[in-house]
Parts: C-alpha cells; structure tokens; sequence
C-alpha cells in the first residue's frame, strides 16, 4: 500500500479576475505504515491538498495514486476513494447529527453499503479504538458529551471505514494541554493498530517533530520541503522565512548554539534537550572536582 | 492602588435539568484585581475561568458571594451597563461576536449602544482600529478577513467603549500561530498604556507573560501569584494537567537528577544566559 | 451557483446614486415600482425603461453585472408570460389543440413580463448601490414613525443587519458540514427525490445547531457590548439629506408626474 501525488495543481476560480493557484506541482510519496506530518501557515495549500487527497477537489493536473489506482480519473467511484481514504477535518465534532452515538459513528461504514454484523463490529471497535467505553457510552446522545469526548467520537466515525490512508487537519485545535495529549496518544494508538498510513496537518511543531516520519512543509501553494523531522527542523532560516517555527526544545538549544556553546543536534524533543543540558552542566561539575 | 474587580466568596451554581441537583462550576472564590494590572487565569476546560470571566461582566450573577467591578455590584441592576462599560469582554470565536457586515460598523456598535455622540463615536472608531493595526481594513466585510484579525476588530470594538479593563476569555484558542502572537502583542500593548487585563487561557505560555498567574481548578484557586511563584509549584501544575512552560519544565528535570539550576529562571533568554556561565 | 445572484448585492461606487441617502432611495425605488403599474402602453414603458437606463447610467454600476440579477428569476418571469399568454380570453390569433393565443393574451404577457423585469431590475439597482447596512438604516428610520403603532423598527433592522452579517458565516459552515459528510461517504446526488431528501438530514441537524450556537454566542456578545434595544441609541453615521437628495426628489416627483399624465392624456 502507498499513495503517490504526481504533480498536483489546483488552481482556484479559474477565469475569474480572482483566480489564484492554490496548488503547483505538488510530488510526493508515502509508503504503508508511514506518519506524515503536514505543516504550513494558514493558506498555504495544506487543506486544499488534503481534500485533493479525498477526492473533494480535483486537481486542473496531476495524479494521486492510491494502491495503484489513480482516483483523479473520471471513472472512479466516489465510494472507492472514500473506502481508501478518510478524512477528518477541523473541529469535526460539528458533523455529529445521530440521536446515539452508535448510530453516528455508523454512517460512515453504512454508507460503504457493509453487512449490518460488520458495521456493528466495526463500531465497536472504532469507539473502543479512540478510547471511549462502548457499553456505556454507545447510547448516549452526542450531543451530551463533553468538547474533548465530542471529537473523538466524531473520529470514530470515520475511522470505522476503516480507510487505508487516515488524513486529521488540526485534530487538537481548540483542546485544552490534557485533551490535546489525549486525542494525539489515541491517534498513535490508532495508527500502530490499523497500520494505515496517517496524515497530520498541525501547527504544533513539538507534535510533527515527535510522531512524523516523513514531514510535508507547504508554503504559498507549493511543497517546500520534504524529509525527516531531523532533517526539516535542522533548517531553522528556512522555516523562519516560510512563517515557521522551530520545536520550542530545538529554538532553545539553538540559541544556546548561537552564543557558542558546544551543543550538536536537532533536539525535537524535551527528553533530547535534557539530557544534552545533563551532560554538559555534569562535565562542567566534574571536571571543577 | 486601587481594586479594579473585587470577587468576594463568589459561588456559582447553574441546572442541566430542572429535577436535578445544582451542579456548581465555581465554589467559593475570592480575588482582587488591582487597576493597572495584567492577570491571567489559567485551567483546564471546565475547571470554571469562563465562568468565572462572564461573571465579572455581569452576563452571570453570583449564587451566592458578591463581585465588585469598579466598586459597583453586578447584581444591582441599575449598575449593569456601568459593569459592562468599566469592564469589556472579547471571547474565543471571533466570528460570533462581531455583529456588522462592515468593520468599522463594527466596532461602532458598543459607543452607539453607549448612546456616544457620533462625532465622539467616528473619533473612537478610527482610534481603536489604529490601534489594533486594522485601520486600513475598515470598509471590509469581516468574514474576508484572517481569524486574527477578526479578533482584532472585536478587541478594538471593546477597547472603543473606552472600558478601564479587559476580559479575554481564551481569544486565541481557535487561532493558528501567527494570529495567535498578533493578538498576544495587542494584549500586552494594552495592558502598557494602563488597561487592566485578565487574561482566561489554557496555554501556559502565554500566562508567563503575565504579571500574576491564578490557577482555577475544579472551580476553585489551586495558585495565585506571580509567574516566578506559580512555577516554583511545577509539580502541582502537572498534576493539574497544565502545561508548564519550557524552560520551567527542564529546570525540574534537571534539579530533580542533582543539577542546581537556579529556580529563577523563566524564560529561554534567561537559560541560554544561564548556561553561558559554564562556557 | 450561490455567488452567481446579484439580487441583494452591494457593488462598491462611489456615484451620486452610491452616495444618496439611503431613505431617498428606497422612496424612489418604491415609487417606481408603482409608476410601473400604472404604466398601462407601450409609450409609458418607454419612459420607465429610459429612465431606469438613465439611472443605470448615472450609477456606474456595469450593465452586465444587473442583468445578471435576472438569471434566477428567469423561470418566473417565462411562467408568468406563458400563463398569461395562453389564459386571457378575447379575440383568438392563433390556435392549436387546446392552446390559444388571443390579442388580448399577447398584450397581457407581454407587459406582465416587461413590468416584472424593470421591478427587478429597478430594485435590485437600490441593492447595488446601497450598502446593506446603510439600507437597514434607511429602512429603520423610514418605519420609525410606525414604532408609535406597535411596528418593531429597530429590532427589524437589527434582524436584518444581523442576517446580512451572517449570510457568508452560514454558507461557509454549510460548505464544510457538506464537505465532512461526503468525507465520510454521504451521497447527496443519487437516488429518488425522497432519498435525496433524507440525505439532508447530516447536513441539516448540525447546521442548525450551528446556527443556534452562533445566536447564543452572539446574544451574550452583544450583551457584553452593552446592547439593550434601540433606546439611549446613537449612530456613527447619523442620516442627513443633502442638496442631491432634494435634487432626485425633484426628479422623482417628475418622473412620476410624466408617467400620470402619459396614462391619462394618451
């Protein structure tokens, strides 16, 4: 399983005086069981390609490849890229519309046309997968529970598609520091469970940094840089100028750079930069005994 | 100086349903605000800082205690609009408080309901989106506009009614990075030019920026002081689920393995200079 | 398709129609549309035709852009014709089946359609060029005299400013909401008219709760902002007639004089 972009341009009202490019030339691959993390400013191309990536767009040119088939083509059925590919987009809690939660994480698999056993089935698991008790909460109207409960019930639903590739824009926006870790652990969860291939659109550079394998940098309608978390985050001006900020672990280590203190790597996580401050604080006592 | 908002053992209590037990969000909370000052209230969701927020602007009434805003009661009703005017409100969704289809209508709105000349108010207008660096977006629609500067027309609407304090009840919540520090620099401008600011977030960072830190939690005060105080606490706050910032966090770390870093240090600026000692 | 109707639009100008007194409009707008029916030949349709030219010229605003204003009620103005055409009984002029067209028909259809086109076209050119809250305005101060009789001006005009605000916001939310269900494999396309009915409900249910959350959220903002109805009230932009408003009364009154005296003299 891979989903290859080839190309990708999107252009926005086109022949209208307002007409703009939202897209160029967009080429990327992601393999079977890869975390990529997409960051960009706000209007930087990253929703209009993530809903390219689910067919709700399409592309003026270009191709995405999903498992071999290209779903840009004319002939595709709706219901395939959907089967292949799930989305779930900002606040996604303010898509729930059933009287129970079981029949709201339902309507996604129910529209794939499954057996009843397999829908139900997959309901269970998609609630239990996200975290919720299913015995208990399985009855109660969505619309009673709490904001951080809401969301992952609303990704619920679209995980029990069971999609090949899971796509979240901004799944923590507007989530207190708990609700944040939660829902970010309950994606990895996920993730190392389906084996699907994920996509995280973010601004949270400390998140991208610590689940990415692979990060997506758009900036003004183009992909900017691709590569590693090491690899992105060791380009500090280039993020700067493109509106970016570093990890806060890695802007601290490297200010400390700057002033000529003797630190080498990328330091993404907290964990990284404490043990690189322990070891040069401990050399330092050391060496003064 | 003198108290800006005096909260005196204000309990607040409110029904889902009508056969059940009142639930109470806020119990039993004290606090004074002095003029001048820049607060910033800080908890998780539903620990009741918002509750907390509209009950100092009077759109919620104490159950029980009393709160004094500018020395009048928000439960005496012939005062309400002299709490409102003293002590203006910008919420989190910057779309759902701005009520014209033209920005500077916008921003007019809280003067007319003032009953403000309209020379006075054409003056204020002008003034307060100078200030929060959207003058040259006034005839614009505001659902063209970025969040950010949404949010900036509902702060200049609130700072045109030439209140003496401001509530931020969490404006950068639904905002991304960049209008995030945008809204953050207009805050901290206000709070130089001699507003009161009281700040409700759930992001620690931008509490540090504060010069005192009230920690809700479970509807009561778990800290209150300044950052410095409030951070020496760092497990308390961890066990509330809060985050602490950066810096605070890997001198923790490190005094918790034997490194003396000194408990003063609150920012990365401070760090970095602290480490350079050992150069 | 939503962003092609230009009935209600604004087009920004600043044209001595642009810069009317909103209040002088609406009365010019009103007092043309009953000039129109009292138009009765084709003469008198000359005048009203040349006259609302003669403001479209004066306006700016492109010919292109208010025609456009049509498009939507196209069908209505080709029914209205049709039913008339075929409906009015007299003097027969052609006949097939049970369809007859009379002289009588023809002359009906022809003017019903013309007097709805100009109504169109003459209103939507107040919408033009009156920015819709200065036409809130207008029409707040036109019916405050009725607030003696009971008739709610200003929270009319509140309601209006408040929808005219909320317009985009609700199209927006509709276009996500939309987008999050055909994401999770909605079909609104296929299927018999009673499917495609049901097929509304996801979009539906949380828009109107969107739309009740927005209202909620923006009464306690109002509040916040010291809103208590339309007393103690100023405006930034207190109306004032000016010379030119005078001026197109003047014109107004002979506008309509002309189009009197054409239906009584001829």
């Amino acid at each position: 399983m891979s989903i290859q972009v080839n190309n990708l341009t999107h252009i926005y009202s086109e022949g209208l005086p307002q007409q703009s490019l939202a897209l160029e030339n967009v080429t990327f691959t992601a393999e079977d069981g890869q975390f990529v993390g997409i960051i960009g400013h706000t209007g930087s191309g990253k929703s209009t390609l993530v809903q390219h990536l689910n067919g709700l767009l399409n592309p003026k040119s270009g191709s995405i490849v999903v498992s071999g088939v290209d779903i840009t083509q004319p002939g595709v059925v709706m219901r395939d890229i959907r089967r292949k590919i799930g989305l779930v987009f900002q606040y996604p809690e303010y898509q729930l519309f059933e009287e129970t939660v079981e029949k709201d994480v339902a309507f996604g698999p129910g529209n794939l046309e499954l057996n009843e056993a397999e829908i139900q089935s997959r309901v269970k698991e998609a609630i239990q997968l996200v975290g919720l008790d299913y015995e208990e909460i399985r009855g109660h109207s969505p619309f009673e529970l709490s904001g951080g409960q809401k969301r992952r019930v609303a990704i619920a639903g679209v995980i029990a598609m069971k999609p090949e590739v899971l796509i979240l824009d901004e799944p923590t926006a507007g989530l207190d520091p708990k609700a944040h870790q939660d829902v970010l652990d309950m994606i990895r969860r996920v993730h190392e469970h389906e084996k699907n291939i994920t996509f995280l659109v973010s601004h949270n550079m400390a998140d991208i940094a610590r689940l990415a394998d692979l990060v997506l940098v758009m900036d003004s309608g183009r992909l900017a840089m691709q590569g590693t978390p090491e690899e992105i985050f060791s380009q500090e001006e280039a993020l700067d100028s493109m509106g970016l900020a570093l990890p806060e672990p890695a802007r601290l280590m490297n200010m400390a750079k700057k002033k000529g203190l003797p630190f080498q790597g990328s330091f993404l996580t907290v964990e990284e930069a404490e043990e690189a401050l322990y070891g040069f604080l401990k050399r330092d006592r050391d060496s003064r005994i | 100086m003198a108290e800006m908002i005096d909260i005196q053992d204000l309990v607040f209590e409110y029904t889902r349903d009508e056969n059940q037990e009142p639930v109470s969000a806020i119990k039993g909370v004290s606090l004074k605000v002095e003029k001048g000052s820049f607060t910033a209230v800080i908890g998780r969701n539903g620990s009741g800082k918002s509750t907390l927020a509209k009950n100092i602007n009077a759109l919620l009434l104490p159950s029980r205690g009393a709160v004094y805003v500018n020395g009048y009661d928000t439960r005496k009703e012939e005062h309400v609009w002299d709490v409102r005017q003293s002590a203006a409100m910008v919420f989190q969704n910057p779309d759902n408080q701005i009520v014209s289809s033209i920005v500077e209508d916008d921003v007019a709105f809280g003067p007319e309901n003032l009953g403000v000349e309209p020379k006075e108010i054409r003056f204020r207008v002008d003034d307060s989106l100078k200030a929060v660096n959207m003058w040259q977006h006034r005839k614009k629609a505001p659902h063209l506009l970025s969040g950010g500067q949404k949010q900036r027309i509902a702060i200049a609407g609130a700072i045109a009614m030439r209140p003496e304090c401001i509530v931020f009840d969490e404006p950068t919540a639904m905002l991304d990075p960049k209008g995030r520090s945008e809204v953050m620099e207009i805050i901290k401008g206000l709070h130089q030019e001699g507003i009161t600011v009281v700040l409700i977030t759930h992001f620690m960072e931008e509490a540090a920026q504060a010069d005192r830190i009230v920690i809700m939690d479970q509807g009561e005060i778990a800290l209150d002081g300044p950052p410095q105080k409030v951070f020496s606490q760092a497990q308390v706050i961890r066990d509330m689920n809060l985050d602490v910032p950066l810096t605070v966090e890997l001198g923790c770390r490190l005094r918790e393995r034997g490194v003396p870093i000194p408990e003063t240090i609150m920012n990365m600026e401070e760090m970095v200079e602290f480490l350079c000692q050992y150069k | 398709m939503i962003r092609d109707i230009t009935l209600g639009q604004y087009f920004p100008g600043e044209s001595w129609i642009h810069r009317l007194d909103p209040r002088t409009k609406i009365i010019g707008t009103l007092a043309y549309i009953v000039a129109l029916f009292i138009v009765g030949d084709f003469w008198g349709f000359l005048i009203a035709v040349a006259a609302l030219f003669g403001v479209i010229g004066i306006s700016r605003v492109p010919l292109k852009f208010i025609l456009k204003g049509l498009k939507p009620i196209f069908i209505i103005i080709l029914f209205t014709f049709v039913l008339n055409l075929f409906m009015i009984p007299g003097k027969v002029i052609w006949s097939f089946w049970i369809l007859t067209i009379t002289e009588e028909g023809l002359y009906t259809a022809f003017f019903m359609a013309a007097r709805l086109i100009l109504l169109i076209l003459g209103s939507s050119l107040l919408t033009l060029t009156t920015r819709p809250i200065s036409l809130t305005d207008g029409i707040e101060a036109l019916l405050s005299p009725l607030r003696k009789v009971g008739v709610p001006a200003h929270e009319l005009a509140m309601m209006m400013t408040i929808a005219l605000r909320f317009i985009p916001t609700l199209l927006e939310e509709t276009d996500k909401i939309m987008k999050a269900q055909q994401a999770r494999g909605a079909d609104f396309e296929s299927g018999n008219i009673l499917r495609r009915a049901k097929s509304l409900i996801p979009i539906l249910v949380p828009l109107f709760i969107s739309a009740f959350r927005i209202a909620q959220e923006l009464a306690i903002a109002m509040e916040a902002r010291c809103y208590r109805g339309g007393q103690h009230r100023t405006r930034m932009n207190a109306m004032k007639l000016k010379k030119r408003d005078f001026a197109a009364g003047l014109l107004l009154v002979f506008f309509v004089a002309v189009i009197i005296a054409e239906r009584i003299l001829f």
